[in-house]
């Protein structure tokens, strides 16, 4: 854009980070020994077969999973045994894998909801509703940002598939978290919605780091500046696209090829 | 913009027709002793409190509680003995009542938020079944006796509760301002969290919501409405019995709820009404009560379950969608 670097875009710091990960299920090791950094300004992209652990991983770090054993940090403060709430008002955000929206909301409350914690305003049981109208603007804003306007007054069940996507991501962003996780942003979308959310991806990803599960390996080569590629619970890979790409191990886990 | 502003003008025309009928309500409840058998309107009053203050935790938060006469036959207690014991005037025996209530929900969701759905529910009724074995074995209560001939007294030493037509507006003015505060709660900033969390818990945790305190928080204030109702029942009736905590009344708030309709501010008025109705119309008749609410909560899970008042919103909303929706066409 500018010929002046922008400070944030070539800062590289580690914002999240794990190490040793673990997490077993009875006997069954869903993740096992994953070290991972997240960096500022940078998407990530985590890729691999359907069980790989991916999915695991995500809510480990989200904490709405607890590790068996391993760390986890996020912005230098040790996350490991902290609960899932206090962690994300530390600045980590997260997506799911089935559009989380209230769906009995407006649009517009579904974005107010996320902007009402800081200020005490989601405690106050004996204001009428219209304390939140100073709310009213910066979600206006953030729905404008995302092409939503038009259906801010609508109930969200009521929006498409590919639109409850955005309102989700509209609502993460709402919360202006340090680090961004998408669990699948992509599942399920038409292709016209496909580039919509790439390109909302990149302009989020410009202040913040954004981790992302995807399948679509078409949108993961084209967006993402990481790849850590998972099977079987473990890191096979991680590197840029082609890199990882050239990773003869990933091409066996990708192809189901026997080696040799 | 069109679409926002004819909406706009919908929801201030339906929202024009609510308040006339809040308004035909409280008419009607101001005339209606003169009409009808007074006890038996308070009976309602405070049934129906009971069953809004149940529909705060249930329609609002999403919350199945089973213990709910834990809140409402303690308060009853709490205040009865206060008044007919220590003596002291109603006012403040209901005030015991509601904090006595507040207490024991504040015991009772501590232990229960922590689970979901029907663990919820049956932790609150183990909680609560053992809260009615205390009452039957503590002797403040009178076991099967109960605490009887409870003084109605005089309200803040003025109003004498005795004159019938005192107490029905005493208790009407009670019902009035709990199913305010009800409706305050539910459209505050603070409802607008625990709405949230029924729509979609995970989310409402992953926006940074501590959802295990705000749940504690909707369960102690609907255990504390709840018990306003019970304490205003034993100054009425002048009695506290175990009845009012087993958990057969656990069940008859859930029945009015739903029969009324569920996450709606009239449902469980209406609900309360009906059953409180049909139990004073069947008492003298002989015919089994137990058989008939049986049969009406059988109909209402399976013909409607929106209940009398979610029904009627929900055919209401459908209807004026589809004139609005030919206008626009034509």
């Amino acid at each position: 854009m500018a010929d002046v670097p922008d400070m944030d875009s070539i800062d590289l710091r580690v914002v999240l980070s794990a190490r040793g990960l673990r997490r077993d299920f009875g006997g069954f090791v869903a993740v096992n020994d994953v070290d991972l950094d997240v960096h500022h300004a940078r998407i990530h992209a985590l890729i691999g077969p359907n069980g790989a652990g991916k999915t695991t991983v995500f809510n480990l770090l989200t904490k709405f999973l607890e590790p068996t054993s391993g760390r986890i940090e996020l912005l230098g403060h040790d996350i490991t045994r902290m609960p899932p709430a206090a962690v994300a008002r530390m600045g980590l955000a997260r997506s799911f894998q089935i559009s989380a929206i209230f769906p009995h909301l407006t649009v517009l409350d579904n974005v107010r909801v996320a902007l009402q914690r800081p200020g005490g305003l989601s405690t106050q049981f004996w204001r009428p509703l219209s304390a939140l109208d100073r709310l009213t603007p910066r979600a206006d804003e953030l729905l404008d940002a995302v092409g939503l306007t038009d259906v801010r007054n609508k109930l969200a069940v009521d929006l498409s598939y590919g639109r409850k996507r955005v309102l989700e991501i509209a609502t993460t962003l709402a919360l202006d978290p340090k680090v961004l996780l998408l669990d699948e942003p992509m599942a399920g979308m038409g292709h016209e919605d496909v580039g919509t959310i790439s390109d909302l991806i990149r302009s989020v990803a410009r202040g913040r780091a954004v981790l992302m599960v995807e399948h679509n390996l078409s949108v993961v080569a084209d967006l993402s500046d990481w790849i850590t590629v998972m099977q079987r619970g473990k890191v096979l890979a991680t590197g840029d696209y082609p890199t990882v790409a050239a990773d003869e191990r990933v091409k066996v886990a990708y192809m189901g090829m026997e080696e040799g | 913009m069109a679409e926002t502003t004819l909406r706009n003008g919908r929801a201030r025309s339906s929202s024009r027709l609510e308040q006339g009928l809040v308004v035909l309500g409280i008419l009607a409840l101001l005339a209606a002793p003169f009409f009808v058998y007074p006890i038996l309107l308070m009976k309602m009053l405070c049934f129906a409190l009971f069953a809004c203050a149940f529909n705060l935790l249930l329609g609002y938060t999403g919350l199945l509680s089973f213990g709910h006469a834990t809140f409402f036959g303690g308060a009853a207690y709490f205040c009865a003995h206060a008044v007919k014991v220590w003596g002291w005037p109603p006012e403040a025996g209901i005030l015991l009542g509601v904090v006595g209530a507040a207490g024991l929900g504040l015991v009772m969701g501590f232990f229960a938020i922590r689970r979901q759905g029907i663990y919820f529910a049956m932790i609150t009724l183990a909680l609560a079944q053992m809260f009615y074995f205390f009452c039957v074995q503590a002797p403040f209560t009178h076991g099967e006796d109960g605490i009887q001939g409870v003084p109605r007294g005089f309200l803040f030493s003025l109003l004498d509760l005795n004159q019938p037509l005192n107490i029905y507006y005493f208790v009407l003015a009670v019902f009035l301002a709990g199913v305010f505060a009800i409706w305050r709660i539910v459209n505050s900033p603070f409802g607008m969290i625990l709405r949230s969390i029924r729509e979609n818990e995970n989310r409402a945790v992953s926006l940074g919501y501590s959802v295990a305190n705000y749940k504690l928080a909707a369960f102690v204030m609907s255990a504390a409405l709840s018990g306003l109702a019970g304490a205003v029942k034993a100054i009425v009736f002048q009695f506290a019995t175990l009845t009012d905590v087993t958990w057969q009344m656990s069940g008859e708030v859930i029945l009015m709820t739903l029969l009324g309709g569920i996450g709606t501010m009239v449902g469980p008025i209406v609900g309360a009404g009906l059953v409180v109705g049909l139990e004073n119309a069947l008492a003298t008749s002989g015919f089994p009560v137990m058989i008939a609410t049986g049969v009406i909560f059988m109909a209402c899970v399976l013909l409607f379950r929106r209940g009398i008042v979610g029904e009627i919103q929900a055919r209401w909303n459908a209807r004026r969608e589809s004139r609005s929706g030919n206008k626009a066409h034509g």
